[in-house]
């Protein structure tokens, strides 16, 4: 437990936009300074608002896309960029769950010969063992062998997904990112999905980036979660403190917003400003144009992440009395 | 005929899966007629395609007054006309077959290249194309025919040139835009070689628009050696194809009409035939529309 599996250091990722024609170039931040650590078998949930930069982030930390700065080890070694020896190989390693089942899976190939394919390009054992294996993970995720010689479209869309899963399971890979796997899915599939995520993770051992924005699937699987804003992570722990006491003034915005049975009146807390463009950061704190708090020195002067106490993290000033403003309230 | 295997599969598939259209069925009898009599051309001949018969020249057809010797006529030279058409189908279909395949492979595995490494090697490969599609392409066979001299092979590369740039310019396109479709970006992260995801996952993808294209190249190839031939560019006597037998029956349009309509018919309906099938394909091939 010394090495994590996944360890990113202050990844950058920018990528130039052109306005119209004849428009000037601006650089969007997708995201900015980020360091991340998973551990074996563990689940890192990275939640945060549409554009906020969690996907790209899945994308660069399994290196399926180049980082502008910063470094990322897998198991100790480099992890290797695409386009460099080692990369492809390494893709056994690492595997990415998308959003969209249907379109993940090749319409013209039955679903025996898209689990198999990992396989095939791996070379993982013979034939028979291919076969084998192929026929252990249809039913680890419940999926009937009446199903293997269907084409996606004639599948359901909590069967695709299924599919897809196995798919990324096939080569016994570290790391899986699933990249928001439940937003194409009907409610009552979501939590078949979630389940099965669950019930694989604790089983295999696998580690997992779990990114989504439905906070209490989050809560259902992850072990660390970690909540970006604007490309930055802002704050970090585990996800009974998190949801349980936010530190930061946007995780409580986050979290005031999760339906809750049992409470009646909900205190919501309602964002004021516009949803942040990434085009035009804010100087500062990026959250300081909404926050209900921001002191002086959140116009100024951007927070870093830092430690509030063992296993928590929170990029605040007025967390950490750096604000030069009111004290931070607390959500009861 | 895909997949029997799974009967819990939705009923109405299979039903319209079976069902082919009468028109499409035929063009299928038609061109596997002209395969068997391509193959077959030797033992079916009556005559030798170049053989004379100076006794019954510009024979009419049998039952418009000419003889049971020449089914379907002579020409000029007393030539049978049926000869002459079974060794023209072969040869037609021959040159159409090889030009066609060589100008798709040519022009998808350049199509291909340009999508994959994109920069400077798409940017040549554009520029062929470019080339190939500002010459007049009578011009260039001319001019390829008149240095190089006629020989068969020759001829066909010329034709399977003919056709390329179109399928490099659509496979291009389409392999760019399928690279960036779930599918492709799931085969790459699953750690695919280029040739596995180009052969296995984007080509089945955008098969169905490159087969609509060379069944349109197929016809089109077969006419341009029709009028290659008809110029006296193409096949060159004594042997005989059909856009050849068209040519020099011409001079005789109004005295032995046979000697044309003949090798006309056929290739009308060959074309027609392998237009007809290649609509049915395209249909069958894209899963999703079924």
């Amino acid at each position: 437990m010394t090495v994590p599996l996944l360890k990113a250091e202050r990844l950058v990722r920018r990528y130039g936009v052109r306005h119209g024609f004849f428009g000037r170039k601006s650089t969007v931040h997708a995201v900015d300074d980020v360091s991340l650590t998973i551990r074996r078998g563990e689940t890192l949930a990275l939640v945060g608002e549409s554009g906020c930069g969690k996907s790209t982030t899945g994308r660069l930390l399994i290196g399926l896309e180049p980082a502008d700065a910063g470094a990322i080890s897998f198991d100790g070694t480099v992890l290797p960029m695409p386009h460099e020896p080692g990369w492809r190989s390494s893709r056994a390693r690492m595997q990415m769950v998308f959003q969209d089942p249907l379109a993940a899976l090749d319409r013209h190939l039955t679903i025996r010969e898209q689990i198999r394919e990992p396989l095939d390009i791996h070379r993982f054992g013979s034939p028979s063992e291919r076969a084998e294996r192929v026929a252990a993970l249809l039913s680890a995720v419940g999926l009937g062998t009446d199903h293997a010689t269907r084409y996606p479209h004639e599948l359901s869309g909590g069967q695709r997904q299924r599919a897809v899963l196995a798919r990324a399971l096939a080569p016994r890979p570290d790391l899986i990112v699933c990249d928001e796997p439940m937003s194409a899915l009907d409610v009552s599939i979501q939590a078949q999905i979630i389940n099965l995520l669950a019930d694989l993770q604790a089983e295999l051992g696998t580690a997992m980036l779990f990114i989504s924005h439905d906070l209490r699937a989050v809560r259902q699987v992850s072990h660390r979660v970690a909540v970006m804003y604007l490309g930055r992570i802002v704050e970090e722990g585990p996800p009974d403190e998190v949801f349980g006491a936010p530190l930061h003034p946007y995780t409580q915005a986050l979290v005031s917003a999760i339906p809750h049975p049992r409470r009646r009146r909900t205190e919501r807390i309602l964002l004021p400003g516009d949803p942040p463009n990434p085009m035009n950061r804010p100087k500062g704190c990026a959250f300081h144009p909404r926050c209900p708090i921001a002191g002086s020195a959140c116009k100024l002067q951007l927070p870093a992440l830092e430690p509030v106490k063992e296993s928590r993290s929170v990029a605040c000033h007025a967390v950490h009395g750096t604000t030069g403003g009111p004290a931070i309230r607390r959500l009861a | 005929m895909l997949n029997a295997s799974h009967e819990g599969a939705a009923p109405p598939r299979s039903a319209a899966r079976t069902a082919i259209p009468p028109l499409v069925v035929a063009a299928v009898v038609w061109l596997a007629l002209m395969l068997a009599i391509a193959l077959l051309a030797d033992v079916l001949a009556p005559y030798d395609y170049a053989a004379l018969d100076l006794h019954h020249r510009l024979s009419p057809p049998a039952g418009l007054g000419g003889t049971v010797l020449h089914p379907l006529g002579t020409d000029e030279l007393g030539r049978d006309v049926l000869s002459r058409l079974i060794a023209s189908i072969r040869m037609s279909l021959l040159i159409a077959f090889e030009a066609t395949c060589l100008g798709a492979v040519l022009g998808i595995a350049l199509g291909l290249l340009a999508a994959h490494f994109r920069r400077w090697a798409e940017q040549i490969v554009l520029a062929f194309v470019d080339f190939q599609a500002s010459m007049p392409f009578l011009i260039l066979a001319l001019a390829v025919l008149a240095f190089f001299g006629n020989s068969l092979a020759l001829f066909i590369a010329l034709l399977g040139l003919h056709g390329w740039e179109r399928y490099a310019r659509i496979t291009r396109v389409l392999a760019i835009s399928a690279g960036a479709q779930g599918y492709a970006i799931a085969a790459r992260q699953l750690g695919a070689e280029p040739w596995r995801l180009y052969i296995r996952h984007v080509l089945p993808n955008i098969a169905s628009s490159l087969i609509v294209t060379l069944t349109l190249a197929f016809p089109e190839v077969i006419l341009l050696e029709c009028g290659l031939s008809f110029l006296g560019l193409g096949v060159q006597p004594p042997q005989t194809s059909l856009g050849n037998m068209v040519g020099y029956g011409r001079d005789y349009l109004t005295r032995a009409p046979w000697i044309l309509i003949a090798p006309s018919l056929v290739i009308a309906l060959s074309t027609m035939s392998v237009c007809l099938i290649g609509d049915c394909l395209r249909d069958r091939m894209d899963k999703a529309l079924q």
